[in-house]
């Protein structure tokens, strides 16, 4: 059942509150306009501009003016009301993955399949802008590696040597503990950032059970009942009982667990890579200090490391300026437009577009994220995979990583938590 | 009506007899005088279509939308299968008694704290008027910038909290990130905030009380004890009435500060009603989180009719 009327109320509310939609027509001859909208975290920001400029002086019939929404769930539910009310920008800057599903594409956004636009795009990148095997976007900026971010320094004081097994990574962490620093930084107060040792682990559950994505998105295979998936909850309580987290994890923010990371108080964090380069204008030792490895699992010769992919550029089908958001998209999807954004914004990761390679002082985590991708041992993170996410993980994660709750329990926890996801989606099966 | 008809007759057709009217014309104008409307109905009209667009509409589509699966794209009917999903959700339990611990507490320590604040204030201080408005400032501070800033202060080791603690040789606990500690720390900030209020409706209870009690009690020879047992306390029964059924609804909806000091954390250990019913909403299930309100509605409903009969009941026996 549509909710025209309803919706028909809302837009028109918006209207009168008059979100300054912009959307006049181009005037003769002048340049055509485009609206392009992107969250106003600052890095993001930055890029998008930085993207806008660099078209712009390629091509002088189109302007691009870069608008700006809050981010998190509260910028989401703005994109969803914009997209169903016909009030969107013309192109404009999401997640991509689970988090792109639920703005129903298929009747939002402008089918790109098979478009010359995607010409340049990664074959890796496009499954996680598409549904319904219909593409929908193109990569915005560099991906980014979740794993463990390690102080080198403290690694070369003490010695040590980057771990590819959780064993060697728990020796390390003993090593770590009796030199008096915190092996391993905990920050529930942001509580997103306690969900690194399952969903980083993502990697060594596809290495044991191959078929794991496809099964789970078809409710047959579960966290709590498979062991290569349970072992992430195990890993995250491991390091509470024995004591690794840091004194008052409880009430820490990420802001302070990379503090203590940079500063060598702590020797490893679970964390996304992309989380330094902001950090570089004030502390610029980030860039060598700090290194990546992926989460640690079973079998040495399979160690590898699970990857984010970039978030993706869309069109929206209410835009009336299809011909210029295209040409825009194709130089978005080019390695000029990576070079330009990259000087900008420090990338984290590996860029989706052939021909775009990270520049020779990119970041260490970067080199070290890229050797992964260059040995072929990387796999994207299972939201990129299957549109089932529960949003109560990171809740779940920070009870089993303080102890409240042990980890099967927990597993068993997520698994409903994802059954009432995938209901609320309407997905077939549950 | 019509029963006393005979006796307004008879007092209408003598003032008529005097005025030397017709009598009958008086029962017609007092009549209409007390089932008629105050006003005519067409005054009432802007504010019939204020309450219908902005509470009645959004109210009854509410009770709708409860019964969908709603993603703003589209909607499906589900029946009941939300309310069923919402009860069957996994830390409703813990919300459930998360939520009643914290109205209780809250709201006791508001009336102890409000009235033993309201009986200082009204006494004979130098700086009553000051302290009247120290203790009313936190009521006016944006609930947001109080969570915010109490996180700060409660953090372990750098929180100011901590550092007294530490004078004294007391190694405080990690007050919001501890679970034992969460609900708890934020229940007593939620209680310093919120006190001034019931204290100004304490003082103005107690100063309603004539002082012919108070001289009545000097004069039997009681003390002060006696002046607050005797008079005080029982007198202001219509201000305590009024600050449990204020905070008791509050704290049972409680919910801004403990999603800006917790999130409902750690894990799920503070988490009440309408935080759980917030990470549904931020979760995009836009109708399960609709029918958890509808609950959380029927719930409040369910527990404050009953008190506020019951309390109202024993403010009318005296």
């Amino acid at each position: 059942m549509r909710l025209k009327a309803s919706l028909t109320l809302i837009s028109a509310s918006l209207l009168l509150t008059a979100c300054g939609g912009g959307s006049a027509e181009p005037a003769a001859g002048g340049p055509v306009t485009l609206s392009f909208l992107v969250d106003k975290d600052k890095l993001t920001l930055d890029g998008a501009k930085a993207l806008a400029d660099a078209f712009m002086k390629t091509d002088s019939t189109v302007k691009v003016e870069v608008e700006t929404r809050p981010g998190g769930t509260e910028g989401d539910n703005i994109v969803k009301t914009r997209l169903s009310t016909g009030d969107m920008s013309d192109v404009f800057w999401y997640n991509s993955g689970s988090l792109l599903q639920t703005l129903n594409p298929a009747q939002t956004m402008v089918d790109l399949t098979g478009d010359p636009v995607l010409a340049n795009v990664h074959k890796d990148f496009l499954p996680v802008v598409s549904q319904g095997g219909k593409v929908y976007g193109v990569p915005a900026g560099a991906g980014m590696g979740g794993g463990i971010l390690y102080n080198r320094k403290v690694y070369d004081t003490l010695g040590l040597k980057t771990p590819t097994t959780w064993a060697e990574f728990m020796a390390n962490n003993e090593k770590v503990k009796a030199a008096g620093i915190t092996p391993v930084i905990t920050t529930f107060k942001d509580t997103w950032t306690s969900q690194l040792f399952v969903l980083g682990d993502f990697h060594n559950v596809q290495a044991q059970v191959p078929d794991f994505a496809r099964d789970y998105t078809a409710n047959k295979a579960k966290f709590a009942a498979t062991p290569a998936a349970l072992a992430g909850f195990e890993h995250l309580a491991e390091v509470h009982t024995k004591g690794y987290a840091n004194k008052g994890f409880g009430s820490a923010t990420a802001e302070e667990g990379l503090k203590m990371l940079v500063e060598g108080t702590g020797a490893h964090y679970p964390m996304l890579s992309a989380m330094l380069p902001p950090m570089l204008k004030d502390t610029p030792q980030v860039a060598t200090d700090i290194g990546f490895f992926g989460v640690p699992g079973t079998d040495p010769a399979r160690h590898g490391a699970t990857v984010w992919e970039p978030p993706g550029i869309y069109i929206a089908k209410s835009t009336e300026k299809l011909e210029a958001a295209k040409k825009f998209l194709a130089f978005v999807a080019s390695p000029a437009a990576a070079e330009a954004v990259g000087k900008v914004v420090q990338p984290a990761g590996p860029y989706r577009v052939e021909g775009a390679e990270l520049p020779d002082d990119a970041i260490q985590v970067a080199k070290d994220l890229q050797a992964y991708i260059d040995k072929g041992a990387t796999t994207p993170a299972l939201e990129f995979l299957s549109p089932v996410k529960g949003p109560a993980l990171e809740q779940i994660t920070v009870a089993v990583g303080s102890g409240l709750t042990p980890p099967a329990e927990g597993a068993a926890q997520y698994d409903k938590d994802v059954a009432k996801q995938a209901k609320q989606l309407g997905l077939e099966g549950w | 009506m019509t029963r006393h008809r005979p006796d307004t007759g008879e007092a209408g057709s003598r003032a008529a007899t005097v005025a030397g009217l017709p009598a009958r014309r008086a029962h017609p104008r007092g009549v209409r005088r007390r089932t008629g409307p105050a006003y005519p109905y067409a005054l009432y009209l802007p504010a019939a279509v204020v309450y219908t667009v902005i509470f009645l509409i959004p109210t009854v589509m509410a009770f709708y939308f409860a019964l969908t699966r709603w993603t703003l794209f589209d909607s499906e009917f589900v029946g009941l299968d939300n309310f069923r999903d919402f009860l069957a959700e996994q830390n409703l339990s813990i919300g459930f008694r998360n939520t009643v611990v914290y109205a209780v507490v809250t709201s006791g320590l508001k009336v102890v704290i409000g009235l033993g604040l309201g009986v200082l204030l009204t006494s004979k201080l130098r700086l009553r008027a000051f302290l009247r408005s120290v203790v009313f400032f936190p009521v006016l501070v944006s609930t947001v910038a109080v969570g915010i800033t109490f996180s700060v202060l409660l953090k372990p080791d750098t929180g100011l909290v901590d550092k007294v603690l530490a004078l004294v040789g007391i190694s405080g606990p990690d007050w919001l990130g501890d679970a034992s500690t969460a609900l708890l720390s934020v229940a007593l900030v939620d209680v310093w905030k919120g006190v001034g209020l019931a204290t100004v409706i304490y003082i103005a209870g107690i100063l309603s009380i004539p002082q012919d009690y108070y001289q009545a009690v000097a004069v039997d020879g009681g003390g002060a004890w006696h002046r607050f047992r005797h008079v005080t306390l029982p007198l202001s029964w219509p201000a305590t009435y009024s600050v449990i059924i204020l905070s008791f609804i509050g704290g049972l909806r409680s919910f801004d500060l403990i999603w800006t000091m917790t999130r409902g954390g750690p894990g799920f250990t503070s988490d009440v009603i309408a935080s759980i019913i917030y990470k549904q909403y931020q979760a995009g299930f836009f109708g399960l989180s609709t029918a958890g309100n509808v609950l959380l509605f029927v719930v409040v409903t369910a527990i404050v009719i009953p008190l506020n009969w019951f309390l109202g009941r024993r403010q009318v026996a005296p």
